[in-house]
């Protein structure tokens, strides 16, 4: 970290969005985190994609728990409201959020520890209800902030700084977000900025229970040898699935120059466009069978799949479940939501 | 022994199986006295179980219109033989044992002192169904044929609401009015008249009669609660499954069909209170109905919401604890502990109310209180109040009433450039100003965090911002006091240096004891607090006698504990009175505990029963 403050002007000739912000504009505080720590690659892949798909930063809420990872909505989106609830629950409290009013962009950042571990339940239950969120997890297989401890992420055999070996199998919370519903799955590694600014930008604009597991070093306990959340070890073993573009609603989609069979295009609920570039064996993102098949194959292999591994565009969300009406609901006041006294005195004469 | 003969004034206590259908039979027993306008107050006294356990209906009769448990009973509807031998016993002497006579049962299976009454049940079902279920559930109507007529419960009362249950199911009216006459036939012919009778009064008047549960869910209804979370837990379950048919009925956009509400039953209570938590932050009302252990769930993020200053609505429906404790049994034994939930120095606001009229009042003013005080309510009812029915006023509600959405700054004031820090106390109220997420481009973001944080909510490690903060939510507590429920004072007829004070499900038994105190020259001034932090009144009140008897359903004396904490007062002077088995508290009790505590030399009379 450093305790330089950051300049609050920008350079006149700084490029503007469409909705008239810079880039400068969807940043935070300055990190407190380590030098190198992969969680700050991904609060920069987060200010891009936000920048890029011309968000404005006041309707986004970022909602977090607690660890290293959660510190992060602190340094990106300093416009937005943040929450930094407590360790495990960012689930349930974000799920009461976008209850609350359905029209803004929810991002929930949360660790492995806090996901994995402690929020495991509320992990599971938010993604199988369909919340329409964003919710990224900075896996790193270890906890930071009590220096050291394996998360319940780290693989079998890997090793921790000390050499103490992880004996306990790996939670996959990819394959459980497949097996769970999430209507859009992801993996991405931070220090793979060009893969995950469009796998972010795709789970932004997509409506439901978006999850992004993003491989995330510590360069402070996990980077070593033996670990195999490392920059070499996950550079070494990544498997990319596919090279995604991601086209904006707004964009003209041009006649595809790609020979037949190697672009899927995914047209989503907003209008923009997912193009995806096949890896020659890869599978149908539109498969959820599929999809959990090779997650299983490449980890059978060694490999760590990232890319876009599932999505489904017309998914339902939790809104759709519940059938609510198409407005925030804070915005609701006592003519919408008081029956009045007439009804009173009819419920009155009923229980006589 | 002398049968008991008593007009609009005796308790009938039916025992049945659970599962059995008796439910609805025993409740339209209940109903049928209220249409004649003879004032009753039932209780269900059930297990932890859904079928086979024996469950209990108690129904006291009172002229006079006390509300609260008697103890004992003076007629026995005995329909489960597992329990026959503890309920024919607990029968009063000189009270009438009615029992099915289909199977021949020992002599030594009866009692001397009361009169026995045999109507052949299971015989005369057998004779007239075939179907199982027919001949059980008919077996319970027959039954209530048979003490409509001893009792002079008038047929064409139990036809109308008979008739108003099955209204537009014409095949169902008919058979169960068949079975009505059947159990009529067979007592007109074949029994003597008892000395239990109901006589036509006009003793109701407007009341409803309802239970608390239902109560406070249509309290947050029409409090615009918009979002509910919970975790199913006895005996809470129905308020929330109250509030999800209100708003079926009550909260859909006409024009689209579509839900102005949204109800989650999540996965424990930690997600209940995490997604109410979430909401009351982003501006929707919100609320969770539970009981003890889920508040025991509920603690971290309780504390939570109270250190970041979120409105948050929180339902108790207390039972019997520690622990899983007594699910089906009534306490108010979470009271010092909602006072103080969560780990560090915590103080909530807590509402007591005493039936389902306040339980849709506070529910309603909780949001309100939530709202404005930014910080978690909770409503304390109880499984007396809010699993049984209870005759209450009617619910009434101000057209004028507005919400009190409390200090939020709208995105009109940031751009008029209303200066704006989270936590600063601006009105010298401790009430600070709060902005939702997405009102503003540039203006009124900010970071919300569980750690400490400066008065502009930047995170802040320094030991005087967070003194200032602490400082800051205590008076934000002190303001409080002034915008709850104030207590309700009943004064002897004659100066007394006595009081008492009760809250909650406590009310109607206090009200009867005060006044049989009083008849036995007993003179207890009564102070019934209705919102923690006490109002400066409850003070006064304890300055103003020598001895305060607090009376209150826990073993520890929570509420006495809290009145010592807040006013600092001598302990001696604040006399408990704790009733804590699980069933709800009598008058009988208080008279006893406070007529001994006052050396009233007539005691044995008392404890007797005959008073109260």
């Amino acid at each position: 970290m450093t305790y330089l403050p950051k300049p609050k002007l920008h350079h006149p000739s700084l490029q503007k969005n469409r909705v008239g912000f810079t880039r400068r504009d969807y940043e935070g505080a300055i990190s407190t985190l380590c030098a190198g720590c992969g969680h700050d690659s991904i609060s920069a892949a987060i200010i891009q994609a936000c920048w890029e798909l011309d968000i404005e930063p006041h309707r986004v809420a970022k909602l977090s728990g607690i660890g290293c990872s959660s510190k992060t909505p602190t340094y990106f989106l300093g416009q937005s409201h943040g929450f930094n609830t407590v360790h495990g629950r960012m689930p349930s409290v974000l799920t009461g959020a976008n209850l609350a009013n359905r029209e803004l962009l929810y991002l929930g950042v949360s660790g492995d520890g806090d996901s994995a571990s402690i929020g495991i339940g509320q992990f599971v239950h938010a993604i199988r209800r369909g919340v329409d969120m964003v919710y990224i997890v900075e896996n790193n297989g270890v906890y930071g902030l009590t220096k050291g401890q394996f998360s319940a992420t780290a693989d079998q055999g890997s090793k921790s700084k000390k050499g103490a070996v992880n004996t306990d199998a790996p939670v996959d919370m990819v394959g459980m977000a497949l097996q769970l519903g999430a209507s859009f799955v992801a993996r991405g590694f931070s220090g793979d900025k060009q893969q995950l600014v469009p796998i972010l930008k795709a789970a932004m604009t997509h409506t439901g229970a978006a999850f992004v597991d993003v491989i995330s070093p510590c360069v402070a306990f996990n980077n070593h040898p033996g670990s195999t959340k490392s920059y070499d070890y996950v550079r070494e073993h990544n498997h990319a699935l596919c090279r995604m573009d991601f086209i904006p609603p707004r964009v003209e989609i041009t006649v595809d120059s790609h020979p037949p069979g190697e672009v899927r295009e995914v047209r989503q609920h907003d209008g923009s466009m997912l193009r995806l570039r096949k890896l020659p064996d890869s599978h149908d993102t539109g498969d959820r069978v599929a999809a959990m098949n090779y997650l299983h194959e490449c980890q059978a292999r060694g490999e760590i799949v990232t890319g876009l591994l599932y999505v489904d565009p017309e998914a339902p969300d939790l809104h759709a479940h519940l059938d609510t009406a198409p407005v925030a609901f804070n915005r609701l006041a006592e003519p919408e939501l008081c029956p009045g006294a007439a009804a009173l005195a009819r419920i009155n004469a009923g229980l006589r | 022994m002398k049968p008991i003969e008593a007009v609009n004034d005796f308790v009938v206590k039916f025992a049945n199986v659970n599962g059995s259908g008796s439910a609805s039979a025993n409740e339209l027993f209940a109903k049928c006295i209220l249409r004649m306008g003879v004032p009753v107050s039932p209780r269900n006294i059930f297990p932890s179980n859904i079928q086979g356990l024996p469950t209990w209906y108690e129904v006291r009769v009172s002229e006079a219109g006390w509300l609260g448990r008697r103890g004992g009973y003076d007629l026995l509807v005995a329909m489960n033989p597992q329990t026959w031998d503890e309920d024919v016993a607990g029968l009063a002497p000189g009270g009438y044992l009615f029992y099915d006579n289909s199977k021949p049962l020992a002599k030594s299976k009866f009692r001397d002192d009361v009169s026995v009454i045999g109507v052949p049940l299971t015989d005369i079902a057998n004779q007239t169904w075939d179907d199982a279920r027919q001949r059980q559930l008919f077996k319970n109507i027959m039954y209530l044929g048979a003490l409509s007529v001893l009792l002079g419960i008038e047929r064409d009362v139990i036809v109308q609401l008979i008739g108003e249950q099955y209204k537009g199911k014409q095949a169902l009216l008919e058979p169960n009015v068949h079975a009505l006459d059947l159990g009529r036939g067979y007592a007109e012919q074949q029994l003597q008249p008892i000395g239990l009778k109901i006589e036509r009064r006009d003793n109701v008047g407007d009341r409803i009669f309802v239970d608390g549960n239902s109560a406070a869910a249509l309290g947050m209804v029409y409090g615009g609660a918009t979002v509910c979370a919970w975790y199913p837990i006895t005996p809470s379950s129905s308020l929330a499954e109250a509030f999800q048919k209100y708003c079926a009925k009550l909260r859909v956009d006409p024009e689209t069909g579509k839900h102005r509400y949204a109800i989650v039953q999540a996965e424990d209570e930690i997600a209940s209170i995490g997604i109410v938590t979430g909401a009351g932050w982003n501006g929707a009302r919100a609320f969770t109905a539970t009981s003890g252990p889920g508040i025991s769930l509920m603690n971290e993020i309780i504390g939570l919401a109270y250190f970041a200053e979120i409105p948050v609505t929180i339902v108790d429906v207390q039972r019997g604890g520690p622990s899983t404790g007594m699910p089906t049994r009534t306490q108010q034994s979470d009271v010092a502990f909602c006072a103080h939930a969560s780990h560090g120095d915590t103080s909530h606001v807590l509402l007591f109310p005493e039936d389902p009229h306040e339980c849709f009042e506070f529910a309603a003013t909780a949001l309100d209180l939530a709202d404005r005080l930014q910080t978690p309510v909770f409503v304390m009812s109880d499984l007396d109040i809010g699993m049984n029915h209870r005759l209450c006023k009617p619910f009434e509600w101000d057209e004028s009433r507005r919400y009190d959405r409390g200090k939020v700054l709208t995105a009109e004031q940031l751009e008029a450039g209303v200066p704006f820090g989270r936590y600063r106390d601006v009105d010298g109220d401790g009430i600070p100003y709060r902005t939702w997420p997405g009102t503003h481009p540039t203006r009124g973001s900010f970071f919300t965090r569980g750690t400490s944080k400066n008065a502009d909510a930047r995170y802040s490690e320094n030991g005087e911002d967070y003194i200032e903060n602490m400082r800051r939510l205590q008076r934000k507590f002190e303001t409080a006091r002034s915008l709850l429920p104030q207590p309700v004072v009943h004064e002897a007829p004659h100066s007394t240096r006595h009081g008492a004070i009760y809250f909650g499900s406590t009310s109607p038994s206090m009200a009867e004891a005060i006044v049989k105190l009083d008849a036995d020259g007993v003179h207890v001034d009564a102070l019934r607090v209705r919102g923690y932090p006490f109002a400066d009144s409850v003070r006064e009140f304890i300055d103003a006698h020598d001895t305060v008897f607090v009376v209150e359903q826990n073993r520890d004396a929570q509420l006495r504990s809290l009145l010592i904490e807040q006013f600092e007062v001598d302990p001696a002077r604040l006399v408990p009175v704790l009733h804590y088995d699980g069933t709800p508290i009598t008058a009988r009790f208080i008279a006893r505990v406070i007529g001994e505590r006052m050396g009233v030399a007539d005691v044995t009379r008392m404890r007797s029963g005959k008073v109260a």
